[in-house]
């Protein structure tokens, strides 16, 4: 579960990036974060991995208050989380395989579980037969699958998608979302991060807008249409 | 999933096997880590070797220390054991009149003067060497002091000389060393931060996995370890050729002759040691260095 309780981020060059936002994700939630470029929603994101710290206001994350966490607390609140970016960030030089047993030996699984969990997750995201090949044999769409597994592979409690289809084509791109939404049945809360409307039109979700630092609409089951809510 | 603390197999590996997969910048490190060390060991053998030598000089030096005239041969002699107890006092040799006199007269045979000399216009004698020249004036005045000893006679100012020599050669080394120390840790981090920048996506995707600080120092802290201990191997022998090469040169040189060098093989288990303790301090060091703005995630 996350929670935001009147958040707001300062940077130190004096941007004020969130002006005062509250936002509740529960546990099994599918949401789509939405609003245009500067708006406030990689701020988010980082706030909710621990890159950053809030200036003023409270958070919370899968049961741990970041508000008040210590540096050494915030590599065990990043296990409950999977974290999927637009550009991928593979290791160029592992196999698939390789890139998800690096990401369970980050956390310190054994080799046997290693072993068991990783041909299991490759199959949930249909790249079972291609383990032993690099990122670069690979397509934009595979290379994403890729990324998805890896964020799965130490079984988090929610998955963050910042901008996942951003490099795809729509077709890759509706692949992805889906896949993303097979997850999120299985009962792994996703938050994806986005700008394309069109996409997330087609998802009946709860959409929460973002603009300018603060959150303009929260609609579950709701539709992104950008210029009704201009 | 069972969590494990501390995984050495897994760091051993990721350390050994990423120098060989960032090959050229390992080579790049192990180059550094060896001249730093051939710059220090240079000025090292340097140093201990002026104080091996200005240790054989000092052994040259002497006091001596004069009977009382009314003492006989005998009862000078008997003085000997009292001379011995005294500490610092490393050797002392019993000189009597007679061959203090020829001691004298040996490269003055043509002046004819001497020639009727007796022995008695000179005292018995001891001739005294120390252990420690710092302590020469303590040592002296202790002998000066000893019932039946009349005079002594000390070249203080030629003690002092060795002592001040000494000194400064130690302490110029120790600081050069210290220094060196320094820029070398230095030049491995930048060397090691060159290599860790290549691989700032890998940590980073580390770290947004939920690693700890520790566990992605750990591989960066066996690679530098590996490494300084390569550089340390490899300069011991470098070290060792050319201190064989210019032990060649000053032995050959005519001019140098007098100069004595300690054999590598007395020093080498002392070399190999420090080479090796400071090779893996700076590779150790570099890396932690290195990969520590890069934790920042």
């Amino acid at each position: 579960m996350i929670r935001l309780i009147d958040v707001f981020k300062e940077y130190d060059n004096g941007t004020k990036a969130l002006k005062g936002v509250n936002l509740r994700i529960d546990d099994g939630e599918f949401v789509f974060l939405v609003g245009p470029s500067g708006s406030g929603k990689s701020t988010v994101i980082k706030l909710i991995t621990g890159e950053i710290a809030a200036t003023e206001g409270r958070l919370m994350v899968n049961g741990y208050s970041l508000s008040n966490i210590s540096p050494r607390q915030i590599p065990y609140m990043r296990r409950t989380l999977g974290i999927i970016f637009q550009d991928f960030r593979l290791i160029e030089k592992k196999t698939v395989y390789e890139n998800l047993s690096f990401a369970m030996r980050a956390i310190g699984a054994s080799p046997r579980e290693v072993r068991r969990r990783i041909p299991y997750v490759l199959q949930l995201v249909g790249l079972e037969q291609k383990a032993d090949r690099y990122p670069g044999q690979l397509s934009g769409g595979e290379q994403q699958r890729v990324a998805i597994a890896r964020a799965l592979v130490n079984n988090p409690s929610m998955i963050i998608a910042d901008e996942p289809t951003g490099n795809l084509d729509p077709q890759r791109s509706l692949e992805i979302m889906s896949l993303l939404e097979r997850i999120n049945e299985l009962g792994t809360t996703v938050l994806v991060v986005t700008h394309e409307k069109n996409l997330v039109n087609l998802f009946s979700k709860r959409v929460v807008a973002i603009e300018n630092g603060r959150i303009i609409s929260d609609e579950t089951g709701g539709y992104y249409n950008e210029e009704e809510k201009v | 999933m069972k969590k494990r603390r501390f995984d050495a197999g897994y760091y051993f590996s990721e350390g050994f096997h990423s120098i060989f997969t960032h090959g050229f910048m390992s080579f790049a490190a192990v180059c550094m880590i060896v001249a730093c060390l051939l710059i220090m060991g240079s000025f090292s053998l340097v140093a201990v070797n002026l104080d091996h030598m200005l240790g054989d000089l000092e052994k040259e030096n002497e006091f001596l220390a004069y009977v009382d005239d009314s003492y006989s041969e005998e009862d000078a002699r008997a003085l000997q054991t009292k001379l011995e107890a005294i500490p610092n006092v490393a050797q002392v040799t019993f000189v009597t009149r007679a061959e203090a006199l020829d001691e004298f007269k040996a490269g003055r045979e043509e002046n004819p003067l001497l020639d009727d000399l007796p022995a008695t216009v000179l005292r018995d004698r001891y001739r005294i060497h120390v252990d420690d020249i710092e302590q020469l004036k303590e040592t002296s005045d202790q002998v000066a002091q000893v019932e039946g000893i009349a005079d002594i006679s000390v070249a203080y100012e030629i003690a002092q000389g060795f002592v001040l020599v000494r000194n400064i050669a130690t302490g110029v080394a120790v600081v050069l060393i210290a220094i060196l120390v320094v820029v070398s840790l230095f030049i491995i981090a930048n060397t090691i931060k060159l290599a860790t920048f290549y691989r700032r996506e890998e940590i980073a995707i580390m770290k947004m996995c939920g690693a700890t600080n520790a566990f992605v120092q750990w591989p960066f802290v066996v690679e530098g370890f590996l490494l300084g201990l390569t550089g340390a191997l490899f300069a011991f022998f470098a070290q060792w050729g050319i201190y064989e090469m210019v032990g060649k040169v000053i032995v050959q040189g005519n001019g140098l002759s007098l100069l004595t060098m300690l054999s590598y093989g007395s020093m080498a288990g002392t070399i190999l040691a420090v080479f090796c303790g400071t090779g893996m301090l700076i590779g150790v060091g570099g890396s932690l260095i290195a990969i520590h703005k890069f934790l920042q995630v």
